[in-house]
């Protein structure tokens, strides 16, 4: 049995290491195709490592995206398709940010309300996709899809200086007005620059994801209806109260993915705020297989790939070319594991057959 | 067993992930270098649509390529990625300082935060900042401009022009920046001709914006507002408005142009026919200034703002069809007097 999980767990870094190699050397390719040197990019990519500040950049980027991605990995261990966990952040950072900027409260209780009303928001907005799929089967995929337009739309009026926005004097952005300082999650100050203190908070999730998912009946619930609906149905399991929780549970982590940056560094929601971490986070989620720890590597790893593509724009590459990387892990991530999945199919039918084979003939020994 | 495995596994990646951050940086790359302070480099760090947009950003290369010529500095410029947030702005604008450059210019209001969190690190240099005076500081040079003056002479322009009484507006992204552009053009239509139907409409909405970098959102648009009768159609929509523009030409209509004077962009020249004028933003003026201020050693600072007076925004007037027809260059004429003389107050919101 011991030696049965060495090989899975050779297995399961076979996939994700077999992508990172294709996708390099297809990124390579595209390189040598517009004429550019394959190797100097990576080079230079490393090269950005050894600063302070792109250390930093790199840490906060990870917090962000492992938040949104342990949401899609949420839903992906219910079979379930969040792609608008994009539109849920969004959603909950900007309305968490009105609240925020219209109270005053003691400190830790204010970062509080900030939080829940993300999570609420972001909760409430995967729920209307939740309640359409599982009152009228409409697929998540299409609702989540609509709903982030509709997010989106949302927004844009919210944010008009007549409903709840704010026009700074003399800008051409529009805000939701600035969080009082009451309301500002420290962070790690470095001399590269501050590490955003919610990033901690993402990386403890990442601990109570783990614990829920493996360590409790609900988590088992979940996976199993994840598996096989009518398998789980028919051992007592509510199916349908388990897609609306998971897709409940998934938008309020959505919603948290929006507060590194919020609480950390803008104190506001403007026009310029980040957007699309959804979906790099749908890609994330896949390259770390839903699992905490591989979710925290590619994160990590996507991070690195964004913040050092700066360096490679200055020095008169395109810095596309992280874009493309990361687009080419995501088609390579899933044909590898594909590929890994079916070996070990075959080379466990392979041992099971040869220590059948063993037994045979064991018993033929025996028996002559 | 396993679980404690498991469990010290993730313990150890956090702390090594905290370790990382705290002990192995020692070196900030905001240190290094920028002593070369022969101030012979400097830098433009583009909005979304980055250079090649025919456009706003074009402009603002254009400012930078003249100071290479006439000023013999060096120029550097880093385009943005798309949906990025501050602190990528944070970081462009930085490794453009720390390499040297001064002045570093943010093309367009997103980098205001940016340059406001930057500018204090680096006190010897100067920042200029385009479209936006929320930010200010010492050696911060706001550099904005009065857009809804020349959008109000394209909408006299396009008044004189309508034969089907019917013009068309499109911008970009819902942005109040643009706002200022349509109540300009509105305004103006509205002054010189009381019937004129004005077809308003905007590409998309922010967070989204694809409306400055996707020409078919632009000629979808205008394709609508052809069919609707419009028979001038002023895009105010960056790279987005080389589709409108595409479609109002092949339409055989009139189109106006923005920011740049689109009747002599390069990429535009199978449709320059059909552009009447250009409402033009003197952006590239305007950095070239302040390269020339650095260069001299009396770096401007404040705010900086360019309008009718001094053609820091303008309506083009290379078509020679435009030239021709005189009533409307007449009216024109009067118009711009008139608001420079104060007489017409141009509103900034529809």
């Amino acid at each position: 049995m011991k030696k049965f999980d060495k090989d899975r767990l050779i297995l399961g870094l076979a996939g994700p290491a077999l992508a990172l190699v294709v996708a390099f050397l297809l990124t390579a390719v595209v390189l040598l195709l517009s004429n550019l040197s394959p190797l100097e990019p990576y080079r230079l990519m490393i090269d950005q490592i050894q600063f302070t500040d792109v250390q930093v950049l790199i840490v906060n980027q990870t917090g962000i995206y492992y938040l949104a991605a342990l949401a899609v990995a949420i839903g992906f261990r219910m079979n379930l398709f969040n792609i608008g966990v994009d539109g849920q952040y969004r959603l909950a950072v900007m309305l968490a940010a009105v609240v925020g900027a219209a109270v005053e409260l003691p400190g830790p209780l204010h970062v509080l309300l900030i939080v829940l009303v993300a999570m609420a928001v972001g909760a409430s907005w995967a729920g209307i996709a939740g309640v359409l799929k599982t009152t009228r089967g409409v697929s998540e995929v299409v609702s989540t899809i609509m709903l982030n337009a509709i997010a989106t739309s949302l927004i844009a009026w919210m944010i008009l200086p007549a409903n709840l926005g704010v026009r700074p004097e003399g800008s051409n952005d529009l805000n939701t007005g600035i969080i009082a300082e009451s309301g500002w999650f420290p962070g790690l100050a470095l001399d590269g620059g501050t590490i955003y203190g919610f990033t901690f908070v993402a990386f403890a999730l990442g601990i109570v994801y783990w614990f829920v998912l493996n360590r409790t009946r609900f988590g088992f619930d979940l996976r199993a209806t994840g598996a096989s609906e009518s398998a789980a149905q028919a051992s007592g399991v509510d199916a349908k109260k388990m897609v609306l929780t998971a897709m409940l549970i998934s938008g309020a982590m959505a919603g948290l993915a929006g507060m590194p940056m919020l609480l950390g560094q803008t104190h506001t929601y403007s026009l310029s705020f980040p957007v699309g971490v959804g979906f790099t986070a749908i890609g994330i989620a896949l390259l770390g297989r839903n699992n905490p720890i591989g979710i925290f590597f590619a994160s990590l790893l996507f991070a690195f790939l964004d913040k050092t593509a700066e360096g490679i724009g200055l020095e008169g590459y395109p810095k596309e070319i992280a874009l493309i990387m990361q687009g080419l892990i995501v088609i390579a991530v899933v044909v590898s594991y594909e590929l890994v999945r079916q070996y070990g199919l075959r080379r466990q039918q392979q041992k099971v057959g040869e220590e059948l084979a063993a037994q045979a003939r064991k018993k033929k020994e025996v028996a002559a | 067993m396993r679980r404690i495995t498991r469990i010290a596994t993730v313990g150890i990646a956090s702390a090594a992930l905290a370790l990382s951050a705290t002990a192995c940086g020692s070196k900030s790359s905001s240190e290094s270098s920028g002593s070369d302070d022969k101030g012979g480099k400097a830098a433009i760090a583009y909005d979304i649509g980055g250079r090649g947009d025919q456009s706003f950003n074009d402009a603002a290369f254009a400012g930078l390529e003249k100071a290479e010529k006439e000023l013999d500095i060096e120029g550097n410029d880093a385009e943005p990625s798309e949906g990025e947030g501050d602190p990528d702005k944070i970081q462009r604008l930085t490794a453009l300082a720390r390499a040297g450059n001064n002045p570093v210019i943010g093309v367009g209001f997103a980098y205001a935060p940016a340059i406001a969190e930057v500018a204090p690190k680096f006190p010897k240099t100067t920042f200029g900042l385009i479209d936006d005076t929320s930010k200010t500081g010492p050696n911060i040079a706001n550099l904005v401009f009065n857009e809804e003056q020349g959008s109000y002479l394209a909408g006299v322009a396009a008044a004189k022009v309508t034969k089907t009484n019917t013009v068309g507006f499109i911008g970009g992204v819902e942005t109040p920046l643009i706002k200022k552009f349509e109540a300009g053009f509105v305004q103006g239509v509205k002054d010189t001709k009381k019937g004129v139907n004005v077809k308003v409409q905007y590409l998309t909405q922010p967070p989204d914006f694809g409306g400055f970098s996707k020409p078919d959102l632009g000629k979808a648009a205008a394709q609508g507002q052809l069919d609707a009768g419009a028979d001038v159609i002023y895009a105010a929509a960056g790279l987005a408005g080389s589709g409108s523009i595409e479609a109002t030409a092949k339409a055989g209509k009139w189109a106006i142009g923005v920011d740049s004077d689109q009747y002599n962009q390069k990429g535009l020249a199978a449709y320059k026919n059909q552009i009447l004028t250009s409402v033009t933003k003197n952006v590239s003026g305007a950095v070239f200034n302040l390269i020339k201020s650095v260069q001299d050693g009396k770096p401007q600072t404040g705010e900086i703002r360019y309008g009718l007076e001094d053609d820091g925004v303008a309506l083009a007037r290379s078509n020679p069809a435009f030239t021709k027809m005189t009533d409307v260059i007449a009216a024109v004429d009067k118009a711009k007097a008139d608001i420079t003389a104060g007489k017409i107050k141009v509103k900034t919101a529809p």
